[in-house]
């Protein structure tokens, strides 16, 4: 009796044993070794796949980014500038500072601004409703308001505002990963730098109809008249097919541009409000309150 | 009776027009004539600004291979060459005409008299319907030259002639075929002498007693033109499904009905062949259904090229107060306008009234996964999956599922119990997989 137990117990110990040392010959053989630094970067990123640096995911972007030590071609939206810094001290790098950024509504055909002439009643989706019909306002170019940008937004940083029937993008939610601009059909969504104390001044239109047409759907479109450009101390301001384009580059927040929009398509963000001369008379018609971000 | 046996659904036919004789509408005061009519490249406007134009002058023409020549349809002054808002509401590029008079181009016979006999050749006809603008009426408006010039290494065996008019509601081809049967059938001769070949059937389906025994009779005077009944069922007027109903033939996936010597073309395409070749006359109108239960005078209408649709509803007794869409085309394939300034154009086979209950959407709700849209899909595919492919992107995946084999003919949508707009996700996703199959064709 004694005996069988004893063999019992031999035997399992020796297969133990020879599949222990076969187990370890084989982890030495196909041993990968992998760069400790990619699992310290993929550490500090934020950890959102969000897809916003241009690979699939945040490993991938530890991966490419330790592989390659070059921070001028990979940057995490999300994590910002203080993120790519500390990765860039792990690599023995120096961080180029790279202005946060934003998406930027550029559509303020609200219902007010650009009343429904007709009802679009297929399925509630932009890329749909672009396929089908010029839109429910008729600008072929106008904000569809069926909310793909909503839809893509991993970050709950964008919605649709039930007054306007625009899409609104929260400053602090926002990390500009640019999931909304590949998911609009008609590129209404712009990133943009966010500017000194969230300040920015941009064209809420890319309507590129000639001044009647653009007018005749919506009261606030640019109409390409031009005096944006003239005034524009700093070249900032380019018109191409009747459309007015601030380069965020070169734009200096001066202001002087938006009360010379005749339509009021100009917006501008986060500024305190106009000292206004009394007797003065205002220049610019004011749009309603902005909707966009 | 025959028909094709996969799938198909049978809508209500409410063809309500069906016994109105083709009346000619008044001349228009103003016309838009968009420049690009056909599918494929668009065609160069050849007019200027202020040109004083007659009825049949060429105003744009077609340069590339798969395009075609458009011209005017009325006599005037050309006012402007700018933007119009077509059926979907963007914008196209359309000559504005001011119509003044009816003056013709000369060469062109008005007459109602029958040419009976055909004394062109193959080239010269091919050359004739290219220079007059044809194009297929059935709807899709893929210029018919092209079509009848058979690739090398195929052989063209069987004209099919398209009188099908599944779509329910529209009854312009079938007054076309009782009133000017005699025009289309030697329109068909000329087809057939084009395509070198001595074998036509006409299929038409089985609601329409009367062009069927008119037809018949006639076609015995026609060596080689068959008529051909078939049962009634959407999409019987499918090009695939036509052949698989008349020869019993199956198109293979992503290829020309000239694989299987099969050329399909509509009994209005013949009767534009017919006055192209015979009476010289170049495609500057057609005949549009207007109807809808609550349109007060269904009509069928001979109408000019470029007049606006409101004309026609006009004529039709005007726009019923509860009137709830407007579409261009039947009710299964066409188009919602949003436009009642939108033109008639070479495509445009009638105008549809929808009331307001009628024209309402069901609510979308979830798939039950019921199966119904696979019973029903006449090219054998899985409407729900691509529809699901679509709607999340997966659009490599939708081209190895055969999404590009729809035809568009909107029979799953028709019978969803969900209600799910399956047709719109299958539209979008053949656009989108189409421009990543382009793409990489051009690499």
């Amino acid at each position: 009796m004694n005996e069988t137990l004893l063999l019992a117990v031999i035997s399992l110990s020796a297969i133990g044993v020879i599949s222990a040392v076969i187990l370890y010959l084989v982890a030495q053989k196909f041993k990968v070794i992998e760069d400790p630094k990619i699992d310290i970067v993929a550490e500090l990123l934020p950890g959102a796949n969000c897809g916003g640096c241009g690979l699939a995911g945040c490993r991938a972007f530890a991966e490419e980014i330790v592989k390659t030590s070059d921070l001028s071609k990979l940057n995490c939206p999300v994590g910002g500038s203080s993120t790519m810094n500390e990765i860039a001290a792990v690599l023995g790098l120096e961080a180029e500072e790279k202005d946060p950024m934003i998406a930027v509504v550029r559509c303020n055909g609200s219902r007010l601004n650009a009343p429904q002439k007709v009802i679009f009643d297929g399925a509630s989706s932009c890329a749909f409703a672009h396929a089908l019909s010029a839109g429910e306002s008729g600008c072929p170019n106008g904000c569809l308001g069926l909310g793909d940008c909503v839809v893509s937004c991993q970050f709950d940083a964008i919605y649709i505002s039930p007054e306007t029937g625009l899409p609104v993008v929260s400053d602090e939610k926002c990390v500009a990963c640019g999931a909304c601009v590949k998911a609009c059909p008609r590129t209404i969504i712009e990133m943009r730098k966010k500017g000194k104390k969230d300040r920015r001044i941009f064209v809420s239109c890319i309507n590129t109809e000639k001044g009647g047409p653009a007018r005749k759907n919506c009261s606030v479109a640019c109409i390409g008249c031009g005096k944006c450009v003239k005034e524009c101390a700093y070249d900032a301001i380019t018109m191409v097919n009747n459309l007015a384009y601030i380069d965020y580059e070169k734009c200096k927040l001066c202001r002087k541009c938006a009360p010379v929009c005749p339509t009021g398509a100009i917006h501008e963000l986060n500024f305190p409000p106009r000292k206004e001369k009394p007797g003065e008379p205002e220049q610019g018609k004011v749009s309603e309150p902005v909707a966009a971000g | 009776m025959k028909t094709f046996k996969l799938g198909g659904v049978h809508p209500e036919e409410n063809k309500i027009s069906a016994g109105k004789a083709i009346e000619v509408l008044p001349l228009p005061e103003k016309v838009y004539i968009p420049v690009s009519q056909s599918l494929g490249a668009p065609s160069t406007v050849v007019v200027e600004k202020g040109a004083a134009i007659r009825v049949g002058q060429l105003i744009a023409k077609g340069e590339s291979f798969i395009s075609s020549n458009v011209h005017s349809s009325v006599s005037g002054k050309v006012t402007k060459i700018d933007d119009v808002i077509d059926a979907s509401g963007y914008k196209r590029k359309a000559v504005f005409i001011d119509v003044e008079g009816d003056e013709w181009e000369e060469g062109i016979d008005r007459t109602r008299d029958i040419i009976r006999e055909v004394t062109m050749d193959r080239d010269e006809i091919i050359k004739r319907i290219n220079e007059k603008g044809v194009v297929g009426l059935g709807g899709a408006t893929f210029p018919s030259h092209v079509k009848l010039m058979v690739p090398d290494g195929r052989k063209a065996e069987y004209l099919l002639i398209n009188g099908v008019e599944c779509e329910p509601y529209l009854t312009s081809d079938h007054r076309l075929m009782l009133e000017r049967g005699e025009e289309m059938l030697i329109g068909v001769r000329i087809l057939m002498k084009a395509l070198g070949v001595d074998k036509a059937f006409i299929g038409i389906e089985n609601n329409k007693p009367d062009a069927i025994r008119y037809l018949s009779g006639l076609s015995a005077g026609f060596k080689g033109i068959e008529i051909i009944p078939l049962k009634v069922k959407y999409p019987q007027g499918g090009e695939k499904q036509l052949i698989k109903a008349v020869v019993n033939r199956e198109v293979p996936s992503g290829k020309l009905p000239i694989e299987v010597g099969c050329v399909v073309n509509n009994v209005g395409t013949a009767l534009a062949v017919y006055e192209a070749v015979q009476k010289n006359k170049p495609l500057v109108d057609r005949i549009v259904t207007v109807t809808g239960k609550t349109v007060a005078k269904p009509c069928n209408l001979l109408v000019r090229i470029g007049t606006p649709v409101g004309l026609l509803i006009e004529h039709a007794g005007g726009l019923p107060e509860n009137a709830g869409k407007v579409i261009s085309g039947g009710p299964m394939m066409g188009k919602a306008l949003t436009s009642l300034d939108a033109p008639v154009v070479k495509g445009t086979s009638g105008i549809l009234i929808m009331d307001g209950v009628e024209a309402k959407r069901t609510a979308q709700q979830n798939c039950i996964r019921c199966g119904r849209c696979i019973t029903v899909c006449p090219m054998g595919l899985e409407p729900y999956l691509l529809a699901q492919l679509s709607e999340h992107q997966l659009y490599e995946r939708a081209e190895k599922e055969k999404i590009m084999d729809c035809i568009e003919c909107g029979s799953c949508h028709f019978t969803c119990p969900a209600g799910r707009p399956l047709l719109d996700y299958l539209r979008l996703g053949k656009n989108k997989t189409g421009i990543i199959i382009r793409n990489r064709v051009k690499r």
